[in-house]
C-alpha cells in the first residue's frame, strides 16, 4: 500500500524549486505530446514560451498583450486568495465579473454622451459595487441560512450569464447597431474608454488596479490583524473561534472583497479590451483565476507570476495553434499538465510516500 | 443535374485560374487564416465553415495555405489572435462569427494590406473589411412549408437562441410558409439564450413536446432537440449540417450552410489581386443554402411542392417575404406583391401577424 506521510519540515529549497521544475516537466511531457501529434516539439515549445516574449515577429505586440491578458486574472485571483486562505470558497468570480461589467457599462451608457471626467470614476465604483453585491448573495445566504457558498456562488454565474444575454440583446443594446446584439462601443466614447495609459505597453487602468490590489492584499495578509484572522480561520478554525474571530464577519468580508475585485476586473475589461457588452462578454477569467490563485500558492507575488505564466501559455498556445496546426485541445492539455505537475510536486514536497500500512492504522486494527 | 454541371464547369474554370495564379506567385502560398467560435466538430455552425475551408484548401492545393484557431471567444481574444495571424504573414482572414465585428475592424485598420472577411456582421470601419452573410431565411421558408404540411397537432415547436434579427427573420419566414401550407398552424417559441447548450435545448424540446408540438425547429447548434424528438416519436429538422445520424427517424431534412463557393471565389480574387471589400448576402441561387436529403417520411406530394418552392427561390422568381403581410400588431407591412427590402430584413425586430407571444427584450 502506498500512503502519504506529512513531512515535519518541508524543504525551503523545494518550496521555490517546485514551480520551476513543474514548468520544465510540462515542457518535456508537452513536447512528447506534440511529437505524438506529429509536430516538432522544440518548435512548439519555443512558440509557446519564447516567441511571445522575444521573437522579432511577434514580441513587440504580444509582450504588452501579456499584461492585458494577465491583468484581470491577477486582479480576480488575489481577491479569491484571501477567502481561499480562510477556507471560504468563492467559485463564482465569473458571475461577479459579469455583474461588475454590467453595472459599469450601465453607468457609462446612462450618461452617454457625457464628456464629464466623472463618468470613469463612477464606473469604477459601480463595477466594484456590482461585483460586491453579487457576492453578497452567497455571503448572506451562508451566514443566515448556512447554505454552501461554493454551490450558490457557482450557480449565480449562470444567472449572471442570462442577465448578460438579456442586456446585450435588450436593455443595453446599441440603438445605432441596426438591431444587432451588443452595447455601444465604449472605446468610441471618450469619457468611458479605458485606453492604454502609455502607447504599446498594454498597461491600462486594470493593470494599475491589479498592482494596487496585489500590494493591498500583501499588506493585509502580512501586516494586518484581519490577515491574521484569515490565516487562523483557514488553518485552525476552532482556535480562531477562541481567538475571537467572528466567522460570519469573515465570510461577508472575504466574499465581498473577492466580489468587488472581480467586479472591478469586469469594469476595466468592458471599458477597455472588450469594448462593449456582448452576449459572450465573459471569457472565463473568473474560473481561470481560481487556477491562477492556486498556481500562485495563494500568495500575492506568486499570483502575479502565475497570472503572467498562464497568460503566456494562452498567447503562445494560440501561436502554436495556427503556426503548427495544433488542435486547441492539445494546448488545453498542455495547460492542464502545468497545473497537474505543480500540484503533484507540491504534494511530494510536503509529504513523503511510504510503502506499507501506517503505524497508527495498524495499531487501530 | 444541371446545377451540378454548372458547378463543375465553374470549379474547373476556377481551377484553371488558380494554376495561372500560382505561376505568378510560384514560391510563397497565399496564407489564409480562419477564426472559429466553436470546435470544427460541433456539427453545426463551425463545422460548416471548416468544411468550406477544407474544400477550398483541396481546390487550391499548394497555392494556398489555410490555417485556423478554434474556440475563439468574441472580444479581446479574437482581436489578439487576428493580430498575431496578421503578424505571422496572413494575407487574408475569415472571421466566422458576428461578435468578432469590432475586433475585425480594429485589426483591419492596423493591417491595411490584409483582406478581412467577416461573417454575418454589419460594421465596416476600414476599407479592407468585407462582409458576407447567407439568406438562411430561404431555408427556413422551406422547412416551414414542410412543417405546416406534416404537423398533425397543428403545433410546431421552435427553439430560438437569441432575440436578434437573424433569428426573428427565421421564425417569420418559417411561420409564413407553414401558415400558407396549413392555415391552422400555431408556433410555440422557446428562447434559450444560447447558441449551443445541449441540456437546455433538450429541456426546451421536452417542454414543447409536452405542449403538444409534433414538429421541432431549432435555431441552436446542438443535436439535442433532435434526439429528444427521436425518443418522443416526433419530427424535427437539422441545423447547419445533415444531422440524420443523430435521429434517423425524426430528421426530415436540414438547412445546410455551404460557404465553400464564396470562400473559393474570394480567395481566388485575392490570388489574382482583384479582391475588394464588399458586402454580399447570398443564398439559394448561389448554392450557399442547401438541404440535406429529404426523409422518406415526407410524402411524395409534399416533397414535390417543396422542391418547387426551392426551385422558385433558386431562380429568383419568388421572395419568401412577399406581401400582403402585416406586422404582429396588425399594422400593414408589405402590400400585395411587394417584397421586403434587405435593410428591413437585416434589422428585423418584429413578428409577422399570426405569431403569438412577444419578442423578449
Amino acid at each position: 500500500m502506498l500512503r502519504l506521510e506529512k513531512r515535519p519540515n518541508p524543504s525551503k529549497f523545494w518550496n521555490y524549486a517546485t514551480p520551476v521544475t513543474a514548468v520544465l516537466l510540462t515542457m518535456v511531457a508537452g513536447g512528447i505530446l506534440f511529437m505524438l501529434l506529429g509536430k516538432n516539439p522544440f518548435e512548439a515549445i519555443k512558440l509557446i514560451f519564447w516567441d511571445p516574449l522575444f521573437s522579432e515577429q511577434f514580441a513587440s505586440y504580444s509582450r504588452p498583450q501579456l499584461l492585458v491578458k494577465a491583468g484581470p486574472l491577477i486582479l480576480i485571483a488575489v481577491g479569491l486568495s484571501i477567502g481561499f486562505r480562510a477556507g471560504i470558497w468563492n467559485i463564482g468570480a465569473e458571475g461577479q465579473y459579469i455583474i461588475g461589467a454590467l453595472c459599469a457599462a450601465g453607468v457609462a451608457l446612462a450618461f452617454y454622451p457625457s464628456e464629464s471626467w466623472l463618468v470613469f470614476p463612477l464606473m469604477i465604483v459601480a463595477g466594484a459595487f456590482g461585483g460586491w453585491l453579487w457576492a453578497m448573495i452567497p455571503a448572506i445566504l451562508k451566514t443566515r441560512f448556512n447554505t454552501n457558498e461554493i454551490l450558490v456562488s457557482l450557480l449565480l454565474v449562470y444567472v449572471a450569464e442570462k442577465l448578460l444575454a438579456a442586456a446585450a440583446t435588450g436593455f443595453m443594446r446599441n440603438p445605432d447597431g441596426a438591431g444587432f446584439p451588443g452595447s455601444r462601443n465604449l472605446n468610441q466614447y471618450p469619457a468611458a474608454a479605458n485606453h492604454e495609459l502609455f502607447a504599446n505597453t498594454g498597461l491600462h487602468w486594470g493593470g494599475v488596479a491589479a498592482f494596487i490590489a496585489v500590494l493591498f492584499t500583501y499588506i493585509l495578509l502580512q501586516r494586518h490583524i484581519l490577515g491574521y484572522h484569515v490565516q487562523l480561520a483557514g488553518q485552525a478554525p476552532r482556535a480562531a473561534r477562541f481567538a475571537g474571530v467572528a466567522p460570519a464577519r469573515l465570510v461577508v468580508l472575504c466574499l465581498g472583497l473577492s466580489g468587488a475585485f472581480a467586479g472591478l476586473a469586469g469594469m476595466f475589461e468592458v471599458a477597455g479590451p472588450a469594448r462593449q457588452i456582448t452576449i459572450d462578454f465573459n471569457a472565463g477569467y473568473g474560473f481561470t483565476a481560481i487556477i491562477v490563485a492556486f498556481l500562485g500558492r495563494l500568495h500575492p507575488v506568486g499570483i502575479v507570476l502565475a497570472g503572467l505564466l498562464l497568460a503566456l501559455t494562452y498567447i503562445g498556445g494560440e501561436l502554436a495553434q495556427f503556426m503548427l496546426n495544433l488542435p486547441a485541445a492539445a494546448i488545453q492539455v498542455f495547460q492542464g499538465m502545468l497545473l497537474f505537475f505543480l500540484l503533484a510536486l507540491d504534494v511530494l514536497s510536503n509529504y513523503r510516500i511510504r510503502l506499507g500500512v501506517s503505524p497508527r492504522a495498524s495499531e487501530a486494527v | 443535374m444541371k446545377r451540378r454541371e454548372l458547378l463543375a464547369t465553374s470549379a474547373a474554370a476556377l481551377g484553371l485560374a488558380a494554376t495561372l495564379g500560382s505561376t505568378a506567385r510560384a514560391q510563397s502560398p497565399l496564407r489564409v487564416g480562419f477564426i472559429y467560435l466553436g470546435p470544427p466538430g460541433d456539427f453545426g455552425w463551425t463545422y460548416a465553415h471548416d468544411q468550406a475551408r477544407l474544400t477550398a484548401q483541396e481546390h487550391f492545393g499548394d497555392t494556398v495555405e489555410t490555417f485556423f484557431v478554434e474556440n475563439v471567444p468574441e472580444g479581446p481574444d479574437s482581436e489578439r489572435i487576428m493580430t498575431q495571424m496578421a503578424l505571422s504573414g496572413a494575407d487574408m482572414i475569415f472571421a466566422t462569427s458576428f461578435g468578432y465585428g469590432p475586433s475585425v475592424n480594429a485589426v483591419a485598420q492596423r493591417f491595411p494590406d490584409v483582406a478581412f472577411e467577416h461573417a454575418t456582421g454589419y460594421l465596416q470601419e476600414a476599407p479592407n473589411v468585407s462582409l458576407y452573410n447567407s439568406r438562411f431565411y430561404q431555408g427556413r421558408a422551406v422547412i416551414g412549408h414542410i412543417a405546416g404540411r406534416m404537423t398533425e397537432t397543428n403545433k410546431v415547436g421552435y427553439i430560438a437562441s437569441f432575440p436578434i434579427p437573424e433569428v426573428i427573420r427565421g421564425i417569420n419566414a418559417a411561420y409564413i410558409h407553414a401558415k400558407k401550407a396549413n392555415p391552422d398552424v400555431e408556433f410555440s417559441i422557446v428562447w434559450v439564450y444560447s447558441w449551443f447548450d445541449p441540456a437546455q435545448e433538450a429541456a426546451a424540446a421536452e417542454a414543447l413536446i409536452e405542449q403538444g408540438c409534433d414538429i421541432m425547429m431549432q435555431h441552436t447548434d446542438s443535436t439535442a432537440p433532435l434526439t429528444v424528438a427521436q425518443d418522443a416519436g416526433v419530427l424535427g429538422f437539422g441545423q447547419a449540417s445533415d444531422m440524420t445520424q443523430f435521429a434517423p427517424d425524426a430528421h426530415l431534412t436540414a438547412i445546410i450552410d455551404n460557404w465553400a463557393p464564396y470562400y473559393m471565389h474570394r480567395i481566388q480574387e485575392k490570388l489574382d489581386g482583384t479582391w475588394e471589400a464588399g458586402n454580399v448576402w447570398q443564398g439559394l441561387p448561389e448554392g450557399e443554402v442547401e438541404f440535406a436529403p429529404f426523409s422518406d417520411k415526407i410524402p411524395a406530394d409534399v416533397q414535390e411542392e417543396t422542391n418547387a418552392l426551392i426551385e422558385s427561390m433558386r431562380n429568383r422568381e419568388y421572395h419568401p417575404f412577399t406581401g400582403p403581410l402585416n406586422r404582429q400588431d396588425g399594422t400593414p407591412w408589405l402590400a400585395e406583391g411587394e417584397t421586403a427590402d434587405d435593410g428591413t430584413l437585416l434589422g428585423m425586430n418584429f413578428y409577422v401577424e399570426g405569431i403569438s407571444g412577444e419578442i423578449p427584450s
